[in-house]
């Protein structure tokens, strides 16, 4: 691929570093808070993460946008707006397209308002750089968010409830079968756990993320 | 009485906003390696959710509800603009947060000095809109608000601080490089969590 | 005009909020009706798994669940007080929202004191009639009380003798997954049918016991309790003992029993 244009090394970088190296649960500890009620089952964590793709692609692409118009003193209250219009947008989408869902997760759409990620980016990434590659980061971090809800989902629902996305993979002992599930992965504290052991493996594959004190 | 007594109680430890929804997280893990800070952190949240809940309850009822704008004018009074709770919760929020920071800034320049940038970072705090979403949800009365802002904010003050307790104490133990800081910090909140899952048994 | 002069601010913030207003007001006015429409058909979708007439798990289209509650279910009000039937030129039953009239004071009053926490009961209840070849067979009944986490709403089924259950579900709830949120498990809602609702002298029986209970046939009153979820079990019992009471549809039950429900 070129080292320009419309996805150059620049654009290329924005986009992937978030999702390992720069993982904004990870490393920049952003987002944590509605990363461990959501991941009892993944298709909660997939919306979920999707919502907060959605909401911070398009949120940095506005803010850039009106990056060069906005007066000083009223930055934050720019980033709101605009953040909270999105949100609201998903969340009426939601319940009216995803309605089963949406009664599980209302609660926490509400919080990707407050979701520091999105604000994060806006303020840090989106206001000093062009709509596109602000775009991308957005849907980088997003995307990096994501991942890490699914990985915490994919132990919790498998060992907390023998399930993947809803299909029974270790029958449990009330449907009559073999598995006693893991009450405590049906618990939040076991995705502090979880997203622990996971900071633990990355850290441990990429030494330089370690805090030195 | 006996009701509000039961909230207080369940919203400071039954549903520890820290401990048992895992909310406020971000800077409850970074603010929390000193006692001192975290003191200073929490009253300041206490504050703001003194502050928030209730005032977000009189605008969902004053303002937002289905018939809420029929003192205005009776033929308003079809509107329902529930769904721009989330903006005007923010903006009181915000506008809560701004006052705080400015008192802190008047009355204690010492510990504005040391929250730094986590003070109007307050205003973002997941605690801090979650309690008005709750209030929202459950349909808490102004009373039962003004209870719950003071037992939700309370309860995240008390987890908080004791998080900061056993982080100095970590401080001369032998943790694993990859671990060092956040991981540990993950893994001591967790367990604080379940030691906290005592508390639901209790019922007024 | 200048970027951080007063004036341009205040255009700016004026035009922002209006752009943004216009914006999110446009999507939800669109996706009004669908999302009332969904409201509206996962309500009815569980009051037919309560009464049976469809089954859990099982896939269907919405128009599908709209034909089968329009072809089996009456929508009607019952006073609860009295137990008496609403005449339906006094209230449309079918646009009458149970729980909004539960907080409006015209519609509803103070309850008594109870374990269940309900802090008002609406005057009138509703009340969905399953017709079978022209008769009551069993009538649906919503019922709601806090449990652990928060208020549960479910619907029961109670067939036409008034007393015994042939039905549950319990569609809106925050319990713990996999702990009180079994309430949810049709698995565990099943073990309610055939129970009795009422004993001889007509007090309400229903309890959620600590424990395995027996078959139908031999423990009427009593249905297994959810292993680590002794809060909510009891928070079921005690909804249950309330809207089965004289302040709930206990009154209308009578009724029904004695063939004017």
């Amino acid at each position: 691929m070129a080292d320009t244009g419309v996805m150059g090394r620049a654009e290329r970088g924005a986009f992937l570093e978030p999702v390992l190296t720069n993982n904004p649960i990870g490393v920049q500890v952003l987002g944590i808070c509605s990363a461990l009620a959501v991941t009892t089952r993944l298709d909660k964590a997939l919306v979920m993460g999707l919502g907060v793709i959605v909401v911070t692609a398009f949120a940095n692409l506005a803010v850039s946008l009106v990056r060069n118009y906005t007066p000083n003193n009223v930055r934050i209250i720019m980033q709101l707006a605009i953040i909270a219009s999105l949100v609201i947008m998903v969340d009426q989408f939601l319940k009216a397209y995803l309605f089963e869902i949406s009664l599980e997760l209302s609660v926490f759409v509400g919080r990707i308002l407050t979701n520091c990620i999105v604000m994060g980016r806006a303020e840090g990434y989106a206001m000093q750089n062009p709509p596109w590659i602000s775009f991308l980061d957005g849907l980088g971090n997003g995307l990096g968010y994501t991942l890490v809800l699914l990985a915490t989902a994919l132990v919790r629902e498998l060992l907390g409830a023998g399930k993947i996305f809803g299909l029974t993979l270790l029958p449990l002992v009330t449907d009559g079968g073999w598995y006693l599930p893991n009450g405590l992965m049906l618990l939040a504290p076991s995705a502090m756990f979880i997203i622990a052991l996971l900071v633990w493996a990355l850290r441990t594959w990429k030494p330089e993320l370690q805090e030195k004190d | 009485m006996e009701h509000y007594l039961n909230l207080a109680v369940r919203s400071i430890f039954l549903e520890n906003m820290a401990l048992a929804f895992f909310l406020g997280m971000c800077s409850f893990l970074a603010c929390s390696k000193k006692v001192e800070t975290a003191i200073g952190l929490g009253v300041a949240v206490v504050f703001v959710q003194v502050l928030t809940v209730p005032l977000n309850n009189l605008i969902l009822h004053g303002l937002l509800t289905e018939g809420a704008l029929a003192w205005l004018h009776p033929s308003l009074a079809k509107i329902d603009l529930n769904f721009l709770a989330f903006i005007l919760f923010i903006s009181t929020i915000a506008a809560a947060t701004q006052v705080v920071e400015m008192a802190v800034d008047r009355f204690a320049p010492k510990l504005y000095a040391t929250l730094g940038v986590f003070l109007p970072l307050i205003a973002v705090n997941c605690v801090i809109l979650a309690g008005s979403l709750f209030m929202q949800e459950r349909d808490y009365t102004f009373a039962e608000s003004v209870v719950y802002g003071i037992g939700s904010g309370v309860g995240w003050m008390l987890a908080i601080i004791a998080l900061a307790g056993v982080r100095e104490k970590l401080v001369y133990s032998n943790v694993p490089l990859g671990l060092r800081g956040l991981g540990i910090t993950f893994i001591t909140a967790g367990l604080m969590a379940i030691g906290f899952m005592i508390f639901s048994g209790i019922q007024l | 005009m200048q970027i951080n002069s007063t004036r341009y601010t205040i255009v700016f913030i004026v035009v922002l909020c209006v752009a943004c207003s216009l914006i999110v007001a446009a999507s939800a006015v669109s996706l009004r009706d669908r999302q009332e429409m969904n409201q509206k058909l996962f309500r009815q979708k569980n009051v037919l798994l309560a009464a049976g007439l469809v089954k859990p798990g099982e896939k269907l289209s919405d128009r599908e669940v709209m034909e089968i509650f329009d072809r089996n279910i009456t929508t009607r009000l019952a006073v609860l007080e009295t137990g008496f039937l609403l005449p339906e030129d006094r209230l449309d039953p079918k646009t009458y929202d149970q729980r909004r009239a539960r907080n409006d004071p015209a519609l509803s009053r103070a309850a008594p004191p109870n374990a269940a926490q309900v802090m008002r009961v609406p005057n009138y209840g509703t009340v969905y009639q399953v017709v079978k070849d022209g008769t009551i067979d069993q009538v649906v009944i919503p019922v709601e009380g806090v449990a652990m986490w928060g208020t549960v709403y479910g619907f029961l089924a109670v067939d036409k003798d008034g007393t015994t259950v042939r039905g549950l579900t319990f569609y809106d709830q925050k319990e713990t997954p996999g702990l009180g949120g079994e309430i949810g498990n049709p698995k565990w809602q099943a073990l309610w049918q055939g129970r009795k609702a009422f004993d001889e002298n007509w007090n309400p029986k229903l309890t959620v016991i600590k424990g395995p209970a027996g078959t139908p046939a031999d423990d009427p009153h009593r249905i297994d309790g959810l292993s680590g979820a002794t809060i909510t079990s009891n928070g079921v019992s005690r909804l249950m003992a309330f809207w089965l009471s004289r302040e709930g549809f206990g009154p209308y039950l009578r009724k029904l029993r004695e063939g004017q429900g």
